[in-house]
């Protein structure tokens, strides 16, 4: 089982997420100018401020060389799984359905909150429990999801948790097909009792446990 | 070309403009809303839409104005 981490200019979570990764298989980082994803069995696009997200979030990395490829693995059934920044970049590129606004606090939030396992079918929630509670870290300033359309919701907020406005409380969703998930927490940042929760490490083994499965 | 929050989008930023308009003595004036206004230059006037449509403005939560000035 083989990770790719994509770094784009602005990318800061690719370490915590290669090292999360590494916890159930082996990871390499993809660069942004990349023009193939190496034979890796599922792609990670991790948080940070791609190009400096200086015009909207998330809207300037799309565009990548690596994006292509990015793009052509999810349509081929390839587990894809976005964290934070990597969320609003497949949300732009069209992967994942919905777009992030600014948080309705206008302020940025960062501390440990809960998330609700709504959906324990796709490619990164296989290894959790419906229903199961996750404690993982947020740290946003635009996280707030929304959607005029029906979406597959993977992840929700605890009660009194939404830290971003969200519409109805969803933290993470998915494509139709399941093998793309993205979602605001950071599950790479909650993979050791040393960070107050190991409970990320259930998105990882997930895709681990679906490279075994194929 | 203006950029601005679509109608019935939660817009924060407008929200909080608004709050602060009484207090400075203009309580009449409301409905805030924040865009963003982009300048550029482009040779082909046909690639605007693309443009805003591809990279400018986001159309799921925003709309987008195009306003063509002559050069001076």
């Amino acid at each position: 089982m083989r990770f790719g981490v994509v770094q784009f200019p602005g990318s800061c979570d690719e370490v915590d997420a290669i090292a999360a990764c590494e916890r159930v298989g082996e990871a390499q980082l993809l660069w942004h100018g990349d023009h193939d994803l190496g034979g890796v069995d599922a792609v990670v696009v991790p948080g940070g401020f791609s190009f400096g997200d200086y015009l909207r979030v998330g809207s300037i990395a799309r565009f990548s060389p690596v994006m292509q490829e990015v793009a052509a693995f999810a349509r081929d059934g390839g587990p894809v799984l976005g964290i934070c920044n990597g969320f609003q970049v497949l949300c732009e590129a069209g992967l994942l359905p919905g777009a992030l606004l600014p948080n309705a606090s206008l302020r940025f939030v960062c501390r440990q909150v809960g998330i609700v396992v709504v959906d324990d079918e796709t490619a990164f929630t296989r290894a959790c429990a419906r229903d199961e509670e996750l404690s993982v870290p947020v740290k946003h300033t635009t996280g707030r999801y929304y959607c005029p359309d029906p979406v597959r919701v993977v992840f929700r907020y605890t009660r009194g948790a939404n830290p971003n406005g969200s519409q109805e409380d969803i933290a993470g969703v998915a494509n139709e097909a399941g093998n793309v998930v993205g979602l605001m927490p950071h599950p790479e940042h909650a993979v050791d009792l040393l960070h107050g929760s190991e409970d990320g490490m259930k998105l990882f083994e997930s895709a681990a446990e679906g490279a075994l499965a194929r | 070309m203006l950029v601005r929050p679509k109608a019935g989008i939660l817009d924060p930023q407008g929200t909080a403009v608004e709050r602060a308009l009484p207090a400075l003595g203009f309580a009449d004036a409301g409905n805030v809303h924040v865009g963003r206004m982009i300048e550029l230059d482009v040779g082909d006037e046909a690639q605007l839409h693309s443009l805003c449509q591809k990279l400018l403005a986001n159309t799921l939560i925003e709309d987008y104005e195009i306003e063509i000035l002559e050069p001076s």
